[in-house]
C-alpha cells in the first residue's frame, strides 16, 4: 500500500499556526474526529512471549501519508511499544522522503539501538543503510515492501498484494462463476505501483480460473477524488456491470460516492485492505459493498513484536522452532456479512 | 490520433487569428499602458479557433468510438461534473496568472476546505443551525488561505512561487494534522440534498461551474479589475504609473483565487461525499495545464477565461474517452503531455510574433 503522497509536516506546524490567528474559522482542531482505535488494537501477547524480558530499545521509521492504512500502520507500531515495559520504542518522524529515512536509520545506528522496524517508503532504496545496521549487529525487521537484499533484513513481514487480488477474484468467481458472458470492471490504486501491478495479476489469474475476464479497468490514485472520478468516468463506459473489484478502500468512498451520483446498482463490489468504513456498508446489508479483502495494518505492530523478541534473543511462542521467522507473510481474508463482526473491531477507520 | 491532427490544424487557424489582431495582442513591455491589452477579448476568441477544434475532434473520436454511449446525457453530465470542481479553480487561476503570478497551494488549500468544513464540530454546527455553515467553512478557509497568499507576495514581496509553495506544504500539513489523517464522511443530509441534485435536468455543480465561469468572464473582460489584472500582469511598474494600487490589486486577485478554490472544495464535498486531506491531491499541476493550453500567458499580462473553459473541457472529454475505450492510463497520461506541449509551443509562436 505504498503511495506516493507529499508530507511536510514541520513547515505546516509554523504556518498552520499562521492560519489560525488569521482566524476565518468556525471550529477547534481538537474537536476532530475522537476516535483513534485506527488499526491494531493491541491483541493481549499470547504464551510466554509475553513475559517481561531484558530492556531493550527498538527503532521505528515508516512513511507519511494522508492515508488512512498508513497511520494504522504507525499507530498499530505505537501500541506495541506502549504494551510492553521492558521495551523503549524511538519512533522517527514519518517521511516520504527515502533520504531522510536514511538518515533516521543511520541516526539509530548511532545511538546502538537493540533492534529496527522498518517500513520503507521504497525497499530498494532503504536496502544499503538497513544492510548497514545488520552488519553492525542490529538486527532489522523489514515490513510490507521488502528490501532488495536478503542481507539486509534478519526478518521480513509482507502482506500480501498478489494473494488480495486471487481472494477478490475468487470471490467473484463464487458469486459469479455460472454466468461466462459476466462483466467484471476493475478500479485499480495508483498504476506505476508494483503492489498494484501484483494485485491486478492475482485478480486476472482467479477469474480466468472461472472463464472470467476484467472487461473494463480504470486505475485511480489510492484517494477519495481518484476514486470518485474513476468510477464516473467507468460506469459511464459499462452501462451494464455484474461485479466491480475497487483495490483500496479508502478510495472506496469516491467509488460509493460515483456509484451513488449514478443511481447504479446492479452489480455488487468487492472493496480492498479492510477498512472500517467499508466493513460498516458490509454489515448493512443494504450497500452494493458485498466484501472486502484485508491487507492488515498491523504488519508494523506485528514487526515491533518480533523486533523485541529478536533483541531479547528469544524464541517466538506457538513455534517449535527456536528462532524468529525468517520471512512471515500475511494472508489476505475475505470480509463478507458472515464473519464482518469479527474483523470490524480491528479495522483501520480510513 | 485524430487530436493530434487538431492540434496540427490550431496553427493555421490560430495564426491567421492573431495576426488578424495583432495590435490588441502586442505585449507592449517598453511603452507598456497595459490597459491596452484589455482587447484581449478578441484575442482569446480567435486563439480559442484550435482549442474549440480540438475537442470538437475529441467529441468526434467519443462519438466514432462510444457511439450513443459517449453521447448520452448521463455520460455528458459526467464529463461536465468532471469538468466543473478543476474548472472552478482554473477560473480562479486564470486571473492569478494573467497577472504575472502562480498560486500553486490550490489543490492543498481546496483539500484544507474540505477538511475543514467536514470536521466534527463544523458538521455538528450545520446540523443544528443550517448547511450553509459548511459551504461559509470552506468559503472561508479558502479566501483566508488566498489572502494570506496575497499579502505574502504584495507586502512581503516574496515571489509568487515560492509564498504558495510554502502555502502548498502547509495547507497539507494542516489538513493532515486536524482530520488525522482520516476521511471524514459528510454526514449533514441538507448539505448533499442541495449540492447533489439537478435543476432543470443539470446538476447544481454544473451551474455553479456556469455561473462562476460567466462571473469570471464579466470580471475579466468587462470590468476595471479585469483591466487592472491585465494591466498588472504586463508591466508592473507601467500599471503602477497609471495609478492602479498594484498591491492592494495582487491581494484582491490571490483572494479571488483563493475564493475559487474555496467553491471547489464545495463542490468537491457533494461529489465525494468526504473531505480528505488528500483531495486535490496534485491540482496545482493540473490547474496550470489548463490555464496555460486555454492561452493565458505563463508569463502574464495576457488570459483567457473563455480558453480556459475550453481548456478544462477538453482534459474532461479525454479522460472520459479513455475510459470509454477501457485504454491504459499510462497512455492517457502520455497524450495529455502531448497536449500540454502542443499548447504552449503555440503559445511561444504567438508571443514571438508579437514581438516582432
Amino acid at each position: 500500500m505504498s503511495r506516493i503522497t507529499p508530507r511536510y509536516l514541520s513547515v505546516a506546524a509554523l504556518i498552520s499556526a499562521t492560519l489560525l490567528v488569521s482566524g476565518c474559522l468556525s471550529n477547534d482542531p481538537e474537536e476532530v474526529e475522537a476516535e483513534d482505535d485506527a488499526g491494531a488494537a493491541a491483541a493481549e501477547p499470547a504464551g510466554d512471549n509475553a513475559e517481561a524480558g531484558e530492556d531493550v530499545v527498538i527503532g521505528f521509521s515508516g512513511p507519511a501519508a494522508g492515508h488512512g492504512w498508513i497511520g494504522a500502520i504507525t499507530e498499530g507500531a505505537q501500541n506495541q511499544g506502549d504494551e510492553f515495559d521492558d521495551v523503549e520504542l524511538r519512533v522517527s518522524e514519518g517521511t516520504d522522503d527515502v533520504n531522510e529515512q536514511i538518515s533516521h536509520i543511520e541516526q539509530f545506528i548511532n545511538d546502538e539501538v537493540d533492534a529496527i522496524v522498518v517500513l520503507p517508503f521504497d525497499g530498494a532504496a532503504l536496502t544499503e543503510i538497513a544492510t548497514e545496521a545488520m552488519e553492525a549487529g542490529i538486527p532489522v525487521v523489514n515490513v510490507d515492501r521488502e528490501f532488495s537484499s536478503p542481507f539486509a533484513a534478519r526478518t521480513t513481514i509482507l502482506g500480501d498484494n498478489y494473494g488480495m487480488g486471487v481472494s477478490a477474484g475468487e470471490y467473484i468467481c463464487e458469486q459469479l462463476g455460472d454466468q461466462e458472458d459476466a462483466v467484471v470492471a476493475e478500479i485499480a490504486g495508483i498504476d506505476s505501483l508494483p503492489l498494484t501491478q501484483d494485485r491486478s495479476e492475482g485478480f486476472e489469474e482467479a477469474l480466468s480460473d472461472c472463464g472470467l475476464e476484467v472487461d473494463n479497468r480504470v486505475a485511480a490514485d489510492f484517494t477519495v477524488q481518484g476514486g470518485e472520478s474513476a468510477a464516473a468516468n467507468l460506469l459511464q463506459a459499462a452501462p451494464e456491470i455484474d461485479a466491480i473489484w475497487n483495490h483500496d478502500d479508502d478510495q472506496g468512498v469516491g467509488v460509493l460516492a460515483a456509484i451513488e451520483n449514478a443511481g447504479r446498482d446492479e452489480f455488487f463490489m468487492v472493496g480492498g485492505a479492510g477498512s472500517a468504513n467499508m466493513m460498516r456498508e458490509i454489515e448493512s446489508g443494504e450497500s452494493v459493498v458485498e466484501a472486502t479483502v484485508v491487507y492488515p495494518a498491523t504488519q508494523a505492530a506485528d514487526g515491533v513484536r518480533l523486533a523485541r523478541l529478536l533483541a531479547q534473543d528469544r524464541a517466538m511462542g506457538d513455534l517449535v522452532q527456536i528462532e524468529v521467522p525468517r520471512e512471515i507473510q500475511l494472508y489476505a481474508p475475505v470480509v463478507t456479512a458472515d464473519n464482518v463482526d469479527q474483523y470490524l473491531p480491528n479495522a483501520f477507520e480510513s | 490520433m485524430s487530436e493530434t491532427t487538431a492540434a496540427g490544424s490550431a496553427p493555421g487557424t490560430d495564426t491567421s487569428a492573431v495576426s488578424a489582431q495583432e495590435p490588441g495582442s502586442r505585449r507592449d513591455r517598453g511603452n507598456g499602458n497595459g490597459k491596452k491589452t484589455a482587447t484581449g477579448t478578441k484575442l482569446s476568441l480567435g486563439h480559442s479557433l484550435g482549442l474549440v477544434l480540438a475537442l470538437a475532434a475529441l467529441v468526434v473520436l467519443g462519438i466514432i468510438t462510444g457511439g450513443t454511449r459517449f453521447l448520452s446525457v448521463d455520460n455528458l453530465m459526467v464529463i461536465l461534473q468532471q469538468a466543473a470542481v478543476v474548472g472552478v479553480i482554473s477560473i480562479g487561476a486564470t486571473f492569478v496568472i494573467t497577472s504575472g503570478g502562480i498560486d500553486l497551494s490550490v489543490g492543498s488549500v481546496m483539500g484544507l476546505a474540505t477538511i475543514w468544513a467536514t470536521t466534527l464540530g463544523t458538521q455538528a454546527i450545520a446540523m443544528d443551525f443550517h448547511w450553509l455553515i459548511m459551504v461559509f467553512t470552506a468559503l472561508a478557509v479558502g479566501v483566508a488561505a488566498g489572502l494570506l497568499n496575497g499579502i505574502i507576495i504584495a507586502y512581503g514581496k516574496v515571489v509568487p512561487f515560492i509564498a504558495t509553495l510554502a502555502m502548498l506544504v502547509a495547507a497539507r500539513g494542516f489538513a493532515e494534522l486536524i482530520s488525522g489523517r482520516q476521511t471524514q464522511i459528510v454526514s449533514v443530509p441538507g448539505f448533499t440534498n442541495a449540492f447533489r441534485r439537478d435543476i432543470l435536468g443539470i446538476p447544481v455543480i454544473v451551474w455553479m461551474f456556469v455561473l462562476v465561469a460567466v462571473a469570471g468572464w464579466f470580471l475579466f473582460n468587462r470590468t476595471t479589475f479585469g483591466r487592472r489584472t491585465i494591466a498588472v500582469g504586463g508591466n508592473r511598474e507601467a500599471a503602477r504609473l497609471a495609478g492602479i494600487k498594484v498591491n492592494r490589486h495582487l491581494v484582491m486577485v490571490y483572494a479571488l483565487s483563493g475564493l475559487c478554490v474555496g467553491i471547489s472544495a464545495v463542490m468537491m464535498l457533494s461529489r465525494t461525499t468526504a473531505g480528505s486531506s488528500t483531495n486535490g491531491y496534485l491540482y496545482e499541476l493540473d490547474v496550470i495545464a489548463i490555464v496555460v493550453v486555454g492561452g493565458t500567458l505563463l508569463a502574464g499580462g495576457r488570459g483567457t477565461i473563455f480558453g480556459t473553459v475550453l481548456g478544462v473541457l477538453i482534459f474532461a472529454v479525454l479522460t472520459n474517452v479513455f475510459v470509454q475505450n477501457n485504454l491504459d492510463s499510462s497512455v492517457q497520461s502520455v497524450v495529455k503531455g502531448a497536449i500540454i506541449v502542443g499548447a504552449v509551443l503555440l503559445q511561444q509562436r504567438f508571443s514571438s510574433h508579437s514581438r516582432t
